[in-house]
């Protein structure tokens, strides 16, 4: 018998309300769809708040040169060819657009002389290309996104976890989930379900993530059938804090180095000269990281294990003017003033470039109804994703997806939610509370970021990625023996139980995809295999369940237009 | 949720041990509850927090995010002040007493440090959006969008709404707004480009005159922005510009509006 769950219907069912989430909810209301948008987190808290550099987008407002070809070359190179070459060229063309639309629901991005957005200079982009707000421009872009898609009338569900997705048959049904604050569960009926839940960083132990980042979406998906695409590409983004202890892992923005920041290490050399001579440190961000690993292996770190990062050159007001936010972070949790002495940074892992396997045009995932976005999404930034181009990919690829998600349920029949795979969702989550014996979650969880930091960090090996491979399956029968204690009202401990699965189980597919992959490309680096190879650079790699069993196989990837080689080739 | 650095924090160098006197329960059975933690140096409240969270009380409820003072979610009253928990250094506190750690005060209690705060979603959208002036130019120079630049920076932590006495003190959530929404209103009447105006809004429904501008808000923000001094003030001029000005009050009369 089912409980008589609270439950709501919807066209269109949107997990996650950072950028992509709300964009994709703007974009599927604007099709006439009704729209239900949950959060695990309050509205406005997601991940895109803490996006700092910018929105790259081609507008030519600062450079009159750029245009879209040269935003699709750099995202291809950037990604090292490996990106869905469709989803580089959509993005390149659209992302401007949808900058314009920022403006025009009342975003206020800093200026140039002439009264236009003003755009600044990032790793791998030919041109200055960044539309900002200072070092906040996240915080920007998702006050927008949230205050135009609350006034056009989207229903939000705040804290609210979805745990699992109900299927009718091969279709997307609905959701079952808990409202953190009673702790109640909760039924969403819907046509389609778009995935908006960003990546998995918080299974590293050294991480920019918040608490969210726990490949929610990515196992939600994973669960119900649908193919992950690229799961080794992780990105470690090079500049983390570093000191002190409980501040590590904190993002230094890229924008430090688009301002002029330079890199130094323990001899004052400015290393970048060695790893790449003509960008320096406006290099791509896997080159960065790992330059600043090898300086601090090789002894010339600096006093607490990083680099030296330096903006003090910059006049004192510009510096706080355009790093605002970087100021304060140092000053106030590290006592470094940014505007007189140097900063010290390392590599934290920050961004996936993997995920759900989606088709270019939609969004659509390989289960029918079923959509993703953002960076639970894959394929656009292939081995390695530049700075800039997770806000825009978020803008161009959310509305994509709310649009065909909308498109999706005016054709599709609304089913009725499986008694049986409720129940069975209902009582894995209160498993936790049933056992006596058993390891709190958060205990389990500190072993699993300590040996995906050791064994599948920025520098791999097959010995390592054989070890985690046996670690994570030691940890599984941990994970479903887990227990939580006190009550369902608002308790960490208990949700723990639930992300702690999804981690493990996307964590399993990053190391089987990193083992797979030998070679070294963009963000995945391989000791045992240091170069690129030729059969590698034409195949993705896919996780997708059979039966039980998560299994790995390569696709080709697929060809591109001769008109887009022929920009490739452009040699600028 | 778990920290990721709460582990860290004890390998390198653990100097001294804290005390701290977290509120535990619901609005019925609440009350505080001692906690020793190993410190670290740099440690923030935060991590204290979340220190407690793994080892000693797995369902201690506390809103967190980003713990980089951009998201807003972690605040708290720490030794009864209002504060961002995640920028708040133990070092910065005397640590030979017990730090104690309270939920916000002006919102309903949830469980724990967790407050019902869904009253200021309600109160943001009776504030119509940004509605560009028709046939606009979309052109804006730096030293115009400067001013609303400031107010943009909010977070949204609410600790403005937390020590403001209207709301705090006399429970004024049905007539007035709070320093949150000024602000918010101050960037849309403040943008160059928009076209409406929330005069009327201000006065009668998020009753900006029962703000007598003690600067509380200004003081707590973890933001810096001049809450009082330019949006609050200004606000208030432009009201007494346009409902209160004795010319215009005497057009009014005449005209019988």
């Amino acid at each position: 018998m089912t409980p008589p769950y609270e439950t709501h219907e919807h066209d269109v069912l949107i997990i996650g309300a950072g950028g992509a989430g709300l964009r994709a909810a703007i974009e599927a209301l604007a099709q006439g769809a009704r729209v239900g948008l949950v959060c695990k987190s309050l509205l406005g808290k997601a991940h895109t708040v803490m996006a700092e550099g910018g929105i790259a987008a081609a507008m030519g407002n600062v450079d009159k040169a750029d245009d879209w070809r040269t935003h699709f070359r750099d995202t291809m190179r950037g990604g090292k060819f490996l990106n869905n070459w469709r989803m580089a060229q959509l993005h390149a063309q659209e992302a401007p657009e949808r900058v314009r639309e920022l403006e025009q629901w009342g975003a206020l991005f800093d200026r140039t002389d002439d009264g236009q957005i003003l755009q600044r200079a990032f790793g791998g982009h030919t041109f200055k290309r960044l539309c900002h707000v200072g070092d906040r421009t996240g915080l920007e872009l998702i006050r927008t996104l949230q205050d135009r898609g609350v006034q056009q009338g989207i229903d939000v569900f705040m804290e609210c976890t979805i745990t699992r997705l109900i299927k009718d048959g091969d279709r997307i049904a609905g959701a079952f989930g808990y409202w953190r604050e009673q702790g109640r569960f909760v039924t969403f009926k819907a046509k389609s379900v778009v995935i908006a839940t960003g990546g998995i960083g918080k299974a590293w132990k050294i991480t920019s993530n918040s608490w969210e980042y726990t490949a929610d979406g990515m196992a939600l998906a994973y669960e119900a059938g649908a193919e992950l695409l690229d799961m080794e590409f992780v990105q470690f983004h090079p500049t983390g804090m570093v000191w002190p202890p409980g501040v590590q892992g904190i993002l230094v923005t890229e924008a430090v180095r688009g301002e002029g920041g330079t890199l130094k290490n323990n001899r004052g050399e400015r290393f970048m000269e060695k790893y790449d001579p003509k960008r320096m440190e406006l290099s791509t961000r896997d080159v960065v990281a790992r330059a600043i690993y090898t300086e601090v292996k090789e002894g010339r770190g600096s006093i607490h294990g990083g680099a030296y990062l330096d903006i003090s050159h910059q006049p004192d007001d510009y510096v706080k003017k355009k790093l605002p936010s970087m100021y304060h972070q140092f000053k106030e949790l590290a006592d470094v003033d940014i505007t007189t002495g140097p900063m010290e940074v390392g590599p934290t892992c920050h961004y996936m470039m993997g995920g759900i396997r989606v088709d270019a045009e939609t969004g659509q995932s390989t289960i029918p109804g079923l959509f993703a976005a953002g960076e639970a999404a894959a394929g656009l930034h292939g081995a390695n994703r530049l700075g800039g181009n997770s806000l825009s990919d978020l803008l161009v690829f959310g509305k994509r997806a709310g649009k065909a998600a909308a498109e999706y349920a005016k054709s599709a029949r609304s089913s009725e939610l499986d008694a049986t795979q409720l129940q069975d969702a209902e009582r894995e989550m209160l498993a936790p509370f049933e056992r006596t014996t058993g390891e709190f979650a958060y205990e389990i969880h500190r072993e699993l970021q300590d040996f995906m930091q050791s064994l599948v960090g920025i520098f791999r090996t097959e010995e390592d990625l054989q070890k985690a491979l046996g670690e994570l399956e030691k940890l599984k029968p941990r994970v479903a023996r887990v227990r939580a204690d006190g009550s369902r009202m608002f308790n960490p401990g208990w949700h723990l139980t639930r992300d702690l699965r999804s981690m493990v189980l996307i964590s399993e597919a990053v190391t089987r995809s990193a083992l797979a992959r030998r070679e070294s490309r963009g963000a995945h680096s391989r000791i045992d295999y240091p170069n690129f190879d030729d059969t590698w650079a034409k195949q993705n790699n896919i996780i997708v369940q059979r039966g039980d069993q998560m299994t790995l196989e390569q696709r080709p990837v697929p060809e591109m237009p001769a008109e887009l080689k022929e920009i490739l080739a452009e040699n600028k | 949720m778990p920290d990721s650095n709460d582990g860290d924090a004890m390998e390198t160098g653990v100097m001294d041990e804290a005390v701290l006197r977290v509120f535990r329960g619901g609005p019925e059975d609440g009350k505080p509850v001692d906690y020793r933690v190993p410190v670290a140096p740099g440690m923030v409240v935060l991590d204290a927090l979340h220190s407690i969270q793994g080892h000693q009380a797995p369902d201690l409820a506390v809103r967190w995010n980003c713990k980089a003072g951009k998201c807003g979610s972690c605040s708290a009253e720490v030794n009864g002040r209002p504060r961002l928990t995640c920028k708040t250094r133990l070092d910065s506190l005397p640590l030979d007493q017990p730090i104690t750690v309270s939920p916000l005060k002006a919102f309903p209690l949830i469980k724990d440090l967790v407050t019902d705060v869904s009253w200021n979603y309600k109160i943001n959208k009776k504030i119509p959006a940004f509605q560009p002036k028709p046939g606009v130019e979309w052109k804006m120079y730096q030293r115009d969008v400067d001013r609303v630049q400031e107010f943009r920076k909010c977070i949204e932590c609410f600790l403005c709404q937390d020590v403001c006495h209207v709301l705090r003190d006399h429970s004024k959530h049905q007539s007035f707004g709070g320093p949150r929404f000024f602000v918010r209103t101050a960037c849309l009447e403040m943008h160059p480009l928009d076209g409406l105006s929330r005069t009327k809004l201000l006065k009668d429904e998020l009753g900006l005159g029962l703000c007598n501008i003690t600067k509380c808000c200004t003081e707590v923000c973890p933001e810096e922005i001049h809450i009082t001094d330019n949006a609050i003030i200004p606000l208030k001029e432009r009201i007494v510009d346009e409902f209160y000005d004795p010319i215009t009050m005497l057009i009014r009369k005449f005209r019988g509006s």
